[in-house]
């Protein structure tokens, strides 16, 4: 799913935006996590909006039975197209970690005609937060 | 010995039905009672959103759980990792019922489901945009048994496969020690905060084909003590 005010093609076929001014200035975008091995594991929510404090791009990644994680990324994109973020929470499995997320567009070279036009790469590096006493 | 295959057949059936109706209206499953939050003096955040999937901006899972994925071309999630699993993302409402921003769910089926303990689980993620204020994360786990128990089993009882009433409870089971969903405030003015919330739903029409016809869900997320509300979404009360 890709949503956001302005659209000319919704996607999924047949979504309505919803018309409120509020929301004039978000893009929310729905995928499925596939892993190095090209399966799907998990689903994942990309949230890029713009107010008085700047611009917000936040990631949700939902792996089932292992947990949820909520990362914040920084807007401003590094050299090579990469943009970095924390890692801000989790849940079950990813509840005890703290680290890094990297983003970056990779353009789909194969060739086929029906194939998307890219993916989003996510990299992820994280440590296990120190339990205090 | 027909008679004993016959009496056999009897009794597992009794025994079955025994079974059935001790584990629906078992007396040592006791309802979760009042939420700690509904009572609290902290600031708080109230937001509402719709509980019927076809009233969302999208909604999905494998195609063949309760609720029909909407828009219908929207794409399923029937691969084995995703199958029970569903995603919900949905205009947020503010206490006076305007528009307060976009919510995204995550929900799946969990693996600590114990039906002889009352506990039809599911684990869920909420991530908030809040126009003018920020972000946040909200994880829980949600028990539905109580949902199952009062308004599914009676609409597939149902010669009409309905169900019609009023039903409201608290579905966050955790993992707070009080039956509370952990929250993160991630951008704006919510950013690092720790924040706790309860979910709710309440019902009025269930179908066993399309799952929730007449459905509201409410957050209460309570903020820090010191911290102002939004305007318009918040009651001290």
């Amino acid at each position: 799913m890709v949503g956001g005010s302005g659209q000319k093609q919704a996607l999924p076929a047949g979504m309505r935006w919803p018309a409120d001014q509020e929301l004039k200035n978000i893009r929310a975008e729905l995928f499925k996590i596939r892993n190095a091995r090209d399966t799907v594991v998990g689903i994942a929510s990309r949230m890029v909006a713009r107010d008085s404090s700047g611009e917000i791009i936040d990631w949700v990644l939902h792996l089932p039975a292992r947990g949820s994680m909520f990362v914040n990324m920084r807007p401003e994109a590094l050299q090579g197209g990469f943009r970095r973020g924390e890692l801000q929470a989790g849940s079950r499995e990813f509840a005890p970690l703290s680290g890094f997320v990297s983003e970056r567009w990779v353009p789909n070279t194969s060739g086929d005609a029906d194939a998307p036009a890219g993916r989003i790469e996510l990299v992820t590096t994280y440590v296990r937060k120190q339990e205090t006493p | 010995m027909m008679k004993y295959f016959i009496a056999l057949f009897l009794g597992l059936l009794v025994g079955a039905a025994i079974f059935v109706i001790g584990l629906i209206y078992n007396p040592f499953h006791s309802d979760s009672g009042l939420s700690p939050l509904s009572v609290t003096d902290s600031e708080v955040i109230a937001l509402s959103f719709s509980g019927v999937p076809s009233e969302a901006i999208v909604f999905t899972n494998d195609g063949d759980s309760r609720g029909k994925p909407f828009p219908e071309k929207v794409q399923q999630l029937w691969e084995a990792p995703i199958r029970l699993s569903s995603v919900t993302a949905t205009v947020m409402h503010d206490a006076r019922g305007r528009t307060a921003g976009l919510g995204i769910k995550f929900s799946s089926r969990s693996e600590r489901t114990r039906l002889m303990k009352g506990e039809a689980m599911i684990d869920s993620a909420w991530y908030i945009y809040l126009p003018g204020r920020g972000s946040l994360f909200i994880e829980q786990s949600e028990n539905h048994w109580a949902f199952l128990r009062d308004v599914i089993i009676p609409a597939y009882r149902s010669s009409v496969d309905s169900w019609k009433g009023v039903w409201l409870g608290d579905l966050t089971a955790g993992p707070g020690a009080l039956r509370t969903a952990a929250v993160t405030g991630g951008a704006g003015s919510l950013r690092g905060l720790k924040m706790e919330a309860v979910e709710s739903l309440s019902a009025r029409a269930y179908s066993v084909g399309h799952g929730a016809v007449a459905a509201e869900g409410h957050l209460l997320i309570e903020l820090p003590p010191n911290t102002k509300g939004p305007e318009g979404a918040s009651s001290s009360e």
